[in-house]
C-alpha cells in the first residue's frame, strides 16, 4: 500500500482552514509531490465549524474518500475542543496542533488527547501582530512544517510569496512570511 | 445552392439521408399545398380594396400576395381559410365563402 | 506542459478555454458553478474570443446551445443534476440534429430529498438520450476527456455531442495535482472547426429540425445515430492514442487493473474508481485474486472488450453510484451482465449500490463488496438482489 500522510483540519468558517488546506497542497506541488485538498462539503456559514481535509505522498493518490484516520490534525480555533472530539479516528501517536495560547501540557491532558502529541501554537496573537487580522491559517502552516518535517520552512515562505505577491504589495507578503516563521519558531509541546 | 435528388427518398434507407435530418434547401414550406384543409374561401372585391395591407399583416400563412405595392391576389395553395383577413378589412372587401361551392364552380 | 495544483473543475474550465470554442452558453448549478463563473471570467478578462451567452436555465443554455452549433459554432456547456434534468427534451435534440456540442458534466444527485452531493443519477438517467458519454475518475482526466471530446463529437463519422463526467464535489472541488498542456498544443490538438450544414452559410442555405411525419424517415434517422455510435468506439480510441502521444497518457474505453489472473473482479466508475484500485493494491499484498476494471466510456458502451477483459473471471462485483428503480440493477451492473452473457463460462455478476447522494465510500466497504464476491466464487449462495455499501440497515 502507498504510504500516504493525511491531515485534518478543524475550523470554523472564515477561519481560512480551506485556504490552509490548499496551501498546503500548493506547497507539496512545489516539492513534486502528490497531494490531495479538499473540505468537507456543506453549506457554508461563517463561524459554523467545518472540516478540511489534506492528503500527501510521493505517490499518486487514488483514494478519494473522507480521511478517517488523521495522522495531523490542525485546530485553528481552541473552542472547537468542547464542541468536537477533533481526535476522533485518529491513531495512536497521532498529531494534534492547536492554535492556542495554553501550553500544550495543559491541552495533553485532555482525555480525548490521551496517546496523541499534543503541540500549541498563539497563532492567532501571531496573526493579530503581523497580518493585522485574526485569521490563524498561516501560522498553523508554519507549525505543522515544524512539527511534521513534512516539507522545510522555506518551501512554505517560497509559496506564500509565490502566491500573494500575484495580488499584493511587499507589505502584505512580508507580514504573511513573518506569520509563517513565527508559526515555524513558537509551536511548542511534547 | 445543392443540388439535392429526391426523386425516389421512399426508397432510402439510413445511410443516404442529410446528417441530423437537415433539409439542403430553404422555404420547403412553399412546396406544400397546405391550401387542402380550407372549408371556407376568402373572394377580394377589386373594386372595395384601395391595398392597404393590412390583411396583408393578418394573414398567418403568409398567403395574401403583393405584386407592386398592390394586393395581387390570395394563395390558395397555402391559405386555410381562417378569415382573419376578412375580419381586419376596413372596408369589408373579403368575403368568405363556401370553399366546395367554389370548387364545385371552378370545375364547370 | 506544466504541473498545477487545480479543482477537477478548475482544470476543466482551463481545458474549455484551451479549446477557446465559439460560443458558450450556460447557467450556474452546483458543483458545475466554478466552470461556468470561471469561463465567464475568461470572456469578461480578453482572455478567449467566446461568445458567452448567459441563459435563464438550463433548457435555455441547452436550446441556445443547439442554435449556436446549427449556426456553424463550435459551442459548449456544463451542467449538473436538476439542470441537465431539465435540459432534458434538448438533449435529444442535440443528439439526433447531430450537432458535436460538448459539455462536462459534474455529476450531482438528483432531488429529492433535497441533495447537492455526488453520485450518477443526472448523466445516467441521460444515458439513452443519444450523447456519447465518457467518465473520468479524477481532475486530470476530466481535463484530458473534456479536450478529447471535441475530437470525438466532430469526426466526420460521428457527429455526436458528448458529455464528459467527473464526480460533483469529490472531484470538482478537491484540489489535485494535474498535468496541463500548453494552449497551443490544445489548440493544435482539437484543429479548425468544421461545420456540416451551417445556417449561416447564406450562399447554401439549409433547414434545421424539420417536421417528419408517419410516413417520414424518423425511423431511417435513428438508425443512422446508433450507426454514429458504432463509428465512435473506434474513434473513441484513435484520439485516445493520438492524445497518449502527444501527453504520454493514452485513453481506452476503459483500463483493467490486476485483472490478468483475477478470480473476482469489481467493475467502478468515476472516483470510486481510484478507491477500488488502491484497496485491489491492499488485497493483492495479501495474496488474494481481485482485478478491477474501470470504465470509462458508457456510451457506446464497449461490450465486446468488456466481455473479453471479464473473461476467466468467477464473480464480477459492478459498483453503480445510482440506481435505476424496479430494475434488475444499477445501469451499470445491467450493461455489464448482458456484456456477460455469452460468455463461456459465464462469470457470476453482483450488483453493488453505494454513494447515492453523497454517502461517501470508504476502502472498507469497497473491500466488503470484494469479500461478497470471494464468498460467491467459493460457492456460498450469494442473493442476486442489490448489495448496498455503507448504507444504514433495517
Amino acid at each position: 500500500m502507498q504510504e500516504v500522510t493525511e491531515i485534518r483540519w478543524h475550523a470554523r468558517g472564515g477561519q481560512g482552514a480551506v485556504t490552509a488546506a490548499k496551501m498546503t497542497a500548493e506547497v507539496a506541488l512545489s516539492q513534486d509531490k502528490y497531494f490531495q485538498a479538499f473540505p468537507e462539503y456543506g453549506p457554508e456559514r461563517s463561524g459554523a465549524p467545518l472540516v478540511a481535509f489534506t492528503r500527501l505522498s510521493d505517490e499518486p493518490i487514488q483514494v478519494y474518500s473522507a480521511v478517517e484516520h488523521p495522522d495531523y490534525v490542525l485546530v485553528l480555533d481552541p473552542t472547537l475542543l468542547d464542541v468536537t472530539d477533533v481526535t476522533e479516528g485518529t491513531p495512536d501517536g497521532a498529531v494534534v496542533i492547536v492554535n492556542s495560547e495554553e501550553p500544550a501540557a495543559a491541552l495533553a491532558g485532555r482525555p480525548e488527547m490521551s496517546g496523541r502529541s499534543v503541540y500549541t501554537v498563539p497563532a492567532t496573537r501571531i496573526a493579530l501582530e503581523t497580518i493585522k487580522r485574526a485569521i490563524p491559517n498561516t501560522p498553523l502552516i508554519g507549525a505543522l512544517a515544524k512539527v511534521s518535517g513534512l516539507f522545510p520552512l522555506e518551501a512554505v515562505t517560497d509559496e506564500v510569496r509565490a502566491s500573494l505577491s500575484k495580488k499584493f504589495g511587499d507589505e502584505v507578503v512580508n507580514a504573511n512570511l513573518e506569520a509563517v516563521r513565527r508559526g515555524y519558531e513558537e509551536v511548542s509541546g511534547e | 445552392m445543392k443540388k439535392w435528388q429526391i426523386d425516389d427518398i421512399d426508397t432510402w434507407g439510413p445511410s443516404r439521408h442529410e446528417l441530423g435530418a437537415t433539409i439542403p434547401r430553404s422555404g420547403t414550406a412553399d412546396d406544400y399545398n397546405t391550401g387542402g384543409w380550407r372549408v371556407e374561401r376568402p373572394v377580394r372585391d377589386r373594386e372595395k380594396c384601395n391595398d392597404c395591407m393590412i390583411c396583408f399583416f393578418a394573414c398567418p400563412d403568409s398567403s395574401v400576395v403583393v405584386e407592386d405595392g398592390k394586393m395581387a391576389e390570395i394563395d390558395l395553395e397555402h391559405c386555410k381559410g381562417c378569415g382573419l383577413c376578412a375580419a381586419v378589412c376596413p372596408r369589408d372587401a373579403i368575403e368568405m365563402t363556401d370553399e366546395l361551392e367554389a370548387r364545385r364552380k371552378e370545375e364547370e | 506542459m506544466s504541473r498545477k495544483a487545480i479543482t477537477g473543475n478548475g482544470a476543466v474550465a482551463l481545458a474549455l478555454k484551451q479549446v477557446e470554442p465559439d460560443v458558450m452558453s450556460a447557467y450556474p448549478i452546483t458543483p458545475q458553478t466554478e466552470i461556468a463563473q470561471n469561463y465567464a471570467q475568461f470572456v469578461a478578462n480578453g482572455d478567449v474570443k467566446t461568445e458567452y451567452i448567459a441563459v435563464e436555465s438550463e433548457h435555455s443554455a441547452m436550446s441556445a446551445a443547439i442554435g449556436a452549433a446549427a449556426a456553424g459554432a463550435r459551442t459548449i456547456t456544463a451542467t449538473s443534476s436538476q439542470g441537465f434534468a431539465l435540459m432534458w427534451e434538448m438533449l435529444f435534440i442535440a443528439a439526433s440534429l447531430r450537432l458535436p456540442i460538448t459539455m462536462p458534466v459534474i455529476t450531482r444527485a438528483l432531488s429529492g430529498p433535497i441533495n447537492i452531493h455526488c453520485d450518477h443519477s443526472d448523466s445516467m438517467g441521460g444515458r439513452d438520450c443519444g450523447w456519447i458519454q465518457l467518465y473520468g475518475e479524477d481532475a486530470q482526466e476530466g481535463y484530458d476527456n473534456a479536450i478529447q471530446a471535441f475530437r470525438i463529437a466532430e469526426h466526420m463519422d460521428v457527429r455526436l455531442p458528448v458529455m464528459t463526467m467527473i464526480d460533483g464535489f469529490i472531484i470538482s472541488g478537491a484540489i489535485g495535482p494535474v498535468q496541463t498542456l500548453d494552449d497551443d498544443k490544445v489548440k493544435e490538438f482539437v484543429g479548425e472547426y468544421q461545420a456540416v450544414n451551417p445556417l449561416l452559410d447564406a450562399d447554401n442555405p439549409v433547414t434545421v429540425g424539420p417536421f417528419d411525419g408517419l410516413h417520414g424517415w424518423y425511423f431511417e434517422h435513428k438508425v443512422s445515430q446508433n450507426r454514429a455510435m458504432e463509428n465512435a468506439m473506434r474513434v473513441i480510441e484513435e484520439v485516445g492514442a493520438e492524445y497518449g502521444k502527444l501527453t504520454g497518457r493514452p485513453y481506452s474505453h476503459f483500463t483493467t487493473h490486476h485483472l490478468d489472473d483475477a478470480e473476482v473482479a469489481l467493475v467502478a466508475i468515476g472516483s470510486a474508481a481510484g478507491n477500488a484500485k488502491t484497496v485491489v493494491d491492499g488485497l493483492r499484498e495479501k495474496g488474494r485474486k481481485v482485478g478491477l476494471l474501470k470504465v470509462r466510456t458508457f456510451r457506446p458502451f464497449p461490450a465486446a472488450q468488456v466481455a473479453e477483459a471479464l473473461a476467466g473471471v468467477q464473480v464480477v462485483g459492478v459498483m453503480d453510484r445510482s440506481d435505476s428503480f424496479g430494475a434488475q440493477g444499477g445501469p451499470l451492473f445491467t450493461e455489464i451482465r448482458s456484456a456477460l452473457y455469452d460468455a463461456v463460462p459465464r462469470p457470476q455478476v453482483l450488483n453493488f449500490i453505494y454513494g447515492l447522494g453523497g454517502r461517501d465510500i470508504f476502502p472498507s466497504d469497497i473491500e466488503e463488496a470484494v469479500s461478497v464476491c470471494e464468498q460467491a466464487a467459493a460457492g456460498e449462495s450469494v442473493t442476486q438482489e442489490r448489495h448496498y455499501l455503507n448504507l444504514r440497515e433495517d
